[in-house]
């Protein structure tokens, strides 16, 4: 049982190293992720709100469609789809050999793309939170529309969007098991490889279950330290109430 | 042609047309494990949901064990650990009889696919079951219900109304998540779908899945609006 475990382990045989590569590389895409799929889902969201008929049509139009399709999907669609179109465009621009996708790029563009269209929703309830007042106020105060809301609407937003964005995070973070399938070496990929190789698959499954949970329980107390965070000064705690 | 390559026939796609009926009974697959696990799901979510309320101090610490392992981890590890990591103790399966369970791709995945359900329905019961005021437990007291009739007439059918929302997310959810079945060599849509794929390397058979999933989440997700206004067209929420 005991040389069992000596598989986890960093000595001579020992998966350590690789698992450790592997969660790396789970966190490195997950973070890579973030900014852009929280930063389209915005835009996204404010397309939603906008005063254009098109726009409005084409936002609703793509929360839609990547909300309903498997990330699975989604994901093949991309890694395969870019690939072929940009080897298409690489032959018709005359270059010479093959041109590869690589697979953190595909896995980020579609992850943050799913993310998009389910941040976008979150961003949308935060939005209509905020109330007209504020707006009004700032233009009233000089500021141009970019100002009013980097300044004043923004800071609030985020107060209001924070749940939502922390669970859209959880997600993502289990989402990017999938990637393993477009071959990057993340968690699943290295635990599968070492299966194939050691014939321990509860051993090592069970092992990145433990990592997950690891990287989960952190993420749900480092969300609850936001959180709380971004609402100092409000009397949700009961502070104003004693 | 049989029924199933006609779409494809109109459609004008070769493709699509050669592995409809693979497709069609892919479909059929994918119906067949997102049914049936969130059924069972839902089935033990009750139970685990009230137990996890009103339950005793070491079964409450358990299903809390329990709900958080199974929302904190990918899916995709889970169906793994049944799939490849249970297989592994076949002997004791045999020994057992159960084997004959634990062999085939498409129990493991009904399998998985139902706790890890069942543990996100609990989470959704249980904050349903929390958000019923005080009051109709007390009213319900004061009417001489004892605690099962109180929970099964006065709370039950309030929190179901609260839940059916998000129960309608998971059932989704679980559409969606149901093509992580095709990684342990199940032929579900999205199985027959990588099939269809790796023989023609025609890269438009994905779309035509993802329109088929995407009208299916479309269509459940409008019935179930239409479900959830009927339910509560006695309230003034509307």
């Amino acid at each position: 049982m005991l040389d069992k475990f000596a598989l986890l382990g960093f000595g001579d045989g020992g998966w350590g190293p690789a698992l450790l590569q592997g969660a790396f590389t789970t966190i490195s895409i997950a973070l890579a992720t973030l900014p852009f799929g929280l930063l389209l889902g915005l835009i996204v969201a404010l397309g939603k709100r906008s005063d254009k008929v098109v726009l409005r049509a084409l936002a609703t139009a793509y929360t839609t469609v990547f909300r309903g399709v498997p990330e699975l999907l989604t994901l093949y669609i991309i890694y395969f789809g870019i690939q072929i179109l940009l080897q298409q465009t690489w032959q018709a621009l005359g270059l010479p050999g093959v041109f590869s996708m690589p697979p953190f790029v595909a896995g980020m563009v579609a992850l943050g793309v799913v993310l998009s269209a389910f941040s976008s929703e979150v961003w949308v309830g935060a939005l209509n939170s905020i109330q007209k007042g504020q707006r009004e106020a700032a233009a009233a105060l000089g500021l141009s529309k970019a100002q009013a809301f980097r300044l004043v609407v923004f800071p609030q937003l985020i107060r209001v969007a924070l749940p939502g964005l922390g669970n859209n995070w959880m997600v993502l973070l289990k989402e990017t098991s999938l990637v393993s399938v477009i071959t990057l070496q993340d968690i699943m990929f290295i635990t599968t490889r070492a299966n194939v190789v050691t014939k321990e698959p509860f051993l090592f499954f069970g092992a990145a279950m433990m990592l997950y949970l690891f990287f989960s329980l952190i993420s749900a107390w480092g969300v609850g330290k936001l959180e709380a965070r971004s609402n100092r000064g409000f009397a949700a705690f009961g502070g104003a109430t004693r | 042609m049989t029924w199933c390559e006609y779409p494809g026939y109109w459609l004008g796609s070769e493709v699509f047309q050669n592995y409809g009926c693979r497709m069609a009974s892919g479909l059929w697959i994918t119906f067949q494990l997102v049914i049936i696990s969130v059924l069972l799901g839902f089935i033990l979510a009750v139970g685990l949901a009230i137990a996890r309320l009103y339950g005793p101090k070491w079964a409450q610490s358990t299903i809390n064990g329990y709900t958080t392992l199974f929302r904190g981890t990918p899916l995709l590890c889970q169906l793994f650990l049944v799939y490849y990591g249970l297989g592994q103790f076949r002997l004791f399966w045999q020994d057992i009889g159960l084997w004959w369970f634990f062999r085939e791709p498409f129990y493991c995945a009904i399998f998985t696919f139902t706790i890890n359900t069942a543990a996100y329905q609990a989470e959704i019961l249980r904050g349903a079951i929390q958000s019923i005021p005080r009051g109709q437990f007390e009213g319900a007291l004061a009417l001489g219900l004892h605690r099962w009739g109180t929970l099964r007439h006065v709370i039950m059918p309030q929190a179901m109304i609260l839940a059916l929302r998000p129960l309608g997310n998971e059932l989704i959810v679980m559409i969606k998540s149901s093509a992580i079945a095709s990684l342990v060599t199940l032929f579900d849509l999205m199985g027959a779908t990588k099939l269809a794929f790796a023989r023609s390397f025609d890269l438009t058979i994905y779309l035509y899945a993802a329109v088929i999933y995407l009208a299916l989440v479309e269509v459940i997700r409008r019935v179930w609006d239409k479900v959830e206004l009927r339910l509560t067209r006695h309230m003034a929420l509307r």
